[in-house]
């Protein structure tokens, strides 16, 4: 069965914009259980850590492109350097890599 | 009269907010064109959803035709954090501000809109929300589809150099706080390290679970269990004790 594109994004929608507003109609007080607290505290580090390996390594031509803009992605964020700075070395080393993989 | 202020002040906040927005979704766009999206349909999915991680999750699922319920769960799991931030934003309301902007306050929470309205002084005014909201979202949109529309005219080589643009913001987001708290590194680590062993170990193919259901399962499991490992105090036990 093949799905409808236009079903995926107003599911992606609805659901999106109904976690962003049932915690306004419905809680009043603060989460004070710890486990939820943590879990939600992890949450958005992992699920970006999983969804990015070994994802990057299939989103280019070569692999091995993939992996070393990714090692080297994190030694700049490590470094201290920002959102579009990682992303450009990102994509600047994928660029040069592939003239001669 | 005071609301006009807080609006403008809100557009004002909102530019560098949305020219950021653009790049990123750019990239995104990026993705999107893989997996099959119009410009079209970009532009709506990014206007109403406005979520980078989450959309990304969602298109992949659409080129792995994956089933609808999957949609829903991806959704929920990639956006859990704004379910936090809406909580906290319920502490941050006078108690005269209506339901309705309650609400549409809400559907305007992004990482970075939040990060603005919980830093508002006093009161938060919901017309300072939704004037950082104005300027950003159409830029969110914009970006989306600019990004797929180059993605289909660019030639192959650059589309590919291109590919890893949003995975490199995604590593400038998660290498700062691991840094910073060894717990989150060690799940951000963990995460990289089982990632790859349920996509790669011949054991799991058996399961025929898509790349889709791996990132939910996956991300729900590492958080219960660093959850469990190391807790994280929260305010309020803080102000308790």
């Amino acid at each position: 069965m093949t799905h409808s594109t236009w079903i995926y994004i107003i599911i992606m929608i609805i659901t999106t914009n109904l976690i962003r507003v049932i915690p306004l109609t419905l809680i009043r007080g603060q989460i004070k259980n710890r486990f939820v607290q943590s879990f939600l505290y992890y949450v958005p580090y992992v699920t970006l850590a999983v969804m990015t390996f070994p994802a990057i390594m299939e989103a280019t031509n070569s692999p091995v492109a993939g992996a070393v803009a990714l090692i080297l992605g994190i030694i700049a964020a490590f470094s201290g350097l920002g959102l579009f700075p990682v992303s450009i070395i990102c994509c600047v080393v994928v660029f040069i890599l592939e003239f001669f993989l | 009269m005071e609301n006009s202020i807080a609006f403008k002040k809100g557009l004002k906040d909102g530019t560098p907010i949305a020219s950021g927005y653009f790049a990123v979704a750019f990239s995104l766009g990026f993705m999107a064109k893989k997996c099959g999206l119009s410009p079209f349909q970009g532009f709506i999915g990014s206007f109403f959803t406005r979520a980078s991680a989450g959309e990304y999750g969602v298109y992949s699922l659409v080129v792995q035709n994956a089933g609808y319920l999957s949609v829903i769960a991806m959704s929920l799991v990639t956006n859990l954090r704004y379910l936090l931030m809406s909580t906290a934003l319920t502490q941050k309301f006078s108690p005269e501000t209506s339901l309705l902007k309650r609400i549409l306050v809400g559907c305007c929470v992004t990482d970075e809109i939040f990060g603005i309205s919980i830093a508002y002084t006093g009161y938060l005014n919901p017309y300072y929300t939704f004037g950082a909201f104005a300027i950003s979202t159409p830029l969110w949109a914009l970006g989306t589809t600019t990004g797929i529309i180059a993605g289909s005219i660019l030639p192959a080589r650059a589309v590919s150099a291109l590919s890893v643009a949003l995975y490199g913001m995604f590593i400038a987001i998660i290498i700062p706080p691991s840094k910073k708290d060894k717990a989150i590194g060690i799940a951000v680590a963990a995460s990289f390290l089982l990632s790859w062993a349920v996509r790669n170990i011949d054991f799991w193919g058996q399961f025929n679970l898509s790349s889709g259901t791996i990132t939910i399962i996956l991300t729900l499991l590492i958080s219960a269990a660093a959850a469990l490992i190391h807790p994280v105090l929260t305010n309020v036990e803080e102000m308790d004790s």
